[in-house]
């Protein structure tokens, strides 16, 4: 019976000082000081110490990579570090070759701009690189370079050659190479970009990728939707010899039905003195493509669909 | 052989009152846990990631099985003084090291096969439930018939190291005997690199014992195509074949030295 009580005892005093410790500010990091460690870089020395057991180990790292990701760029911390993102996924790809997610992830990851990402495409090039020389017959790796140099480094030359060698290897999708020439002719079209976008959501075999195709081509709906009010100001503009000073202007001139919102239902804004329309600063569309993220004044909501994180 | 059954029969019902079956409750409680918890970690490549974590659980379960059972085997008999009475039987000593080692395999092979037909319902059960348009995507269905191949090379690996355990069990320590089988083990998984020694070394005579070394150190690492079956590449018949036919040379060669070991042996 004593032994019992005892235990009983001893388990709640744990369970009490773990609330307590749980309650305690935590004792936090120098400044400049990064809670990432990664204790292993070496893909070698990995390959070699998980015996017969490198692709549990990949799944591990796999794991770590989308935790790292999803965390940081979930945090409200202002300095935001990737900084493990690259060799994470540099040692998943090592001990598993074939771990095709981790490279079309991976590389969609590396690419995301800064907040939302480490806005490292040039990352994204090497993950790719290296997945084609373990799988050269993979049309998706092509694919997915040509997506990142048309997309992130606006090299639609590079991008179109890439589409086309994807569309040259056995089971590519017969619209490789069609985009490759809409491509070379004229990248960087927003028609161009929805063909792509399009083709990658109807193609897209995991819900995340799915999500984020729908996400960018709201991004376009709405280049398309400033493009047409762009005009509507200038016709404004045509009629009364003035910009418009807000929409009400442009609403009781008879031009539009009501305040013009983007397609993630934010309000969009006119600027009086040059009458180019943008986004709100807190839209969750946030960057748009060939635009820089606005210096918000609340915090910029991601601007790729969350990924599954657990601290 | 009728010795030998009855050895091993009393083998595996030590193993059972010793309560190793056990692990089996740990191996499903982990791997349906676990299943669930990836769906909540990982963005896609839930079935890969289940595959790999179940063929690994197998293996690992199985491994320390083989290792922390297979060194006792013998040591046990000496240390309880319970040779003497087994010795004074009508019975070879043979027949004791193989009895000892047939028993052991056994219950190794109950166990794997109750974790195959558990990590199979498993998948059958995730199969059912998910959507069909996820299993598209999939490079090999789930419930694989091509996995089997990646359980008997586990399977001989297995074996081979329980051979090994019980060689070195013959003639030393529990603890000396894990160390010296976990580093056979070990080496056992750098064969490419002994292979491939020369190339980094000057010295011949160093490079010359590396090939020696490569040769006659049994090569595990030909035994995992775990990832191979889980990315559903082709593992050719003929490569499982050859490779159970190494394995099952080896520790038949193994077990030979351990009964030559034992049958020398003097408990006085």
């Amino acid at each position: 019976m004593r032994t019992i009580v005892a235990i009983i005892a001893l388990l709640a005093a744990v369970v009490g000082l773990q609330a307590m410790q749980e309650r305690r500010q935590p004792l936090g990091l120098p400044p400049g000081a990064t809670g990432n460690v990664l204790y292993v870089r070496s893909p070698e020395f990995m390959r070699r110490a998980a015996l017969s057991y490198h692709a549990l180990l990949a799944d591990v790292y796999w794991i770590r990579a989308i935790q790292h990701y999803g965390g940081t760029k979930l945090t409200n911390d202002a300095n935001k570090q990737y900084d493990l993102l690259y060799p994470l996924l540099d040692l998943t790809t090592s001990l598993d070759p074939n771990f095709d997610i981790a490279y079309g992830f991976g590389s969609l990851f590396l690419a995301e701009p800064y907040p939302s990402g480490p806005g490292r495409p040039d990352l994204s090039i090497a993950l790719l690189q290296k997945a084609l020389r373990a799988q050269p017959d993979k049309w998706r790796f092509r694919e997915d370079l040509g997506f990142i140099y048309y997309w992130w480094l606006n090299d639609y030359v590079t991008a179109a050659d890439w589409f086309k060698r994807a569309g040259e290897l056995p089971g590519a999708p017969n619209w490789l190479r069609p985009l490759a020439a809409v491509t070379l002719a004229q990248g960087g079209n927003i028609a161009t970009s929805r063909t792509l976008w399009t083709e990658v959501f109807n193609t897209a075999d995991q819900d995340w990728l799915r999500t984020q195709a729908r996400f960018r081509l709201r991004q376009l709906d709405a280049l398309d939707e400033i493009a047409a009010l762009e005009r509507v100001v200038e016709v404004y503009r045509a009629r009364t010899g003035s910009l418009p000073r807000s929409w009400i202007d442009v609403i009781r001139a008879g031009y539009l039905p009501g305040p013009p919102a983007d397609p993630a239902e934010y309000p969009l804004q006119l600027d009086p003195a040059s009458g180019k329309v943008t986004l709100a600063r807190d839209s969750s569309l946030n960057p748009l493509p060939g635009t820089t993220a606005p210096t918000a004044t609340v915090p910029i909501a991601p601007t790729v669909p969350a990924v599954p994180t657990a601290r | 052989m009728r010795v030998i059954r009855h050895v091993a029969v009393n083998v595996f019902k030590e193993s059972v009152r010793d309560k190793v079956l056990y692990n089996l409750v740990v191996f499903a409680v982990l791997l349906i846990s676990m299943s669930y918890l990836i769906g909540q970690l990982t963005a896609g490549q839930d079935m890969k990631i289940i595959k790999d974590l179940g063929l690994a659980s197998i293996s690992i379960f199985g491994l320390l099985i083989a290792i922390f059972i297979g060194i006792g085997l013998v040591w046990k008999e000496v240390e309880r003084r319970s040779i003497y009475a087994l010795l004074s039987k009508p019975m070879r000593r043979s027949e004791l090291v193989l009895g000892k080692y047939c028993g052991l395999v056994l219950t190794l092979l109950i166990n794997i096969a109750v974790m195959t037909i558990a990590f199979y319902a498993l998948l059958a059960y995730i199969n059912w439930v998910i959507d069909p348009a996820v299993r598209l995507s999939w490079p090999a269905p789930a419930v694989d018939p091509a996995m089997l191949k990646a359980i008997v090379l586990i399977v001989i690996e297995l074996m081979l190291v329980t051979a090994i355990a019980l060689f070195f069990s013959t003639f030393s320590s529990p603890f000396l005997s894990a160390i010296l089988t976990i580093g056979i083990w070990v080496i056992g998984h750098f064969g490419a690199d002994l292979r491939n020694f020369g190339g980094v070394v000057g010295s011949p005579v160093a490079a010359a014992v590396a090939r020696g070394l490569y040769y006659v150190l049994p090569n595990f690492s030909a035994f995992d195509v775990k990832a191979q079956v889980v990315h559903g590449q082709a593992v050719p018949l003929g490569y499982v074949g050859l490779t159970s036919l190494y394995g099952l040379t080896y520790l038949a060669l193994v077990l030979v030295g351990a009964v030559a070991i034992f049958s020398r042996r003097d408990f006085k």
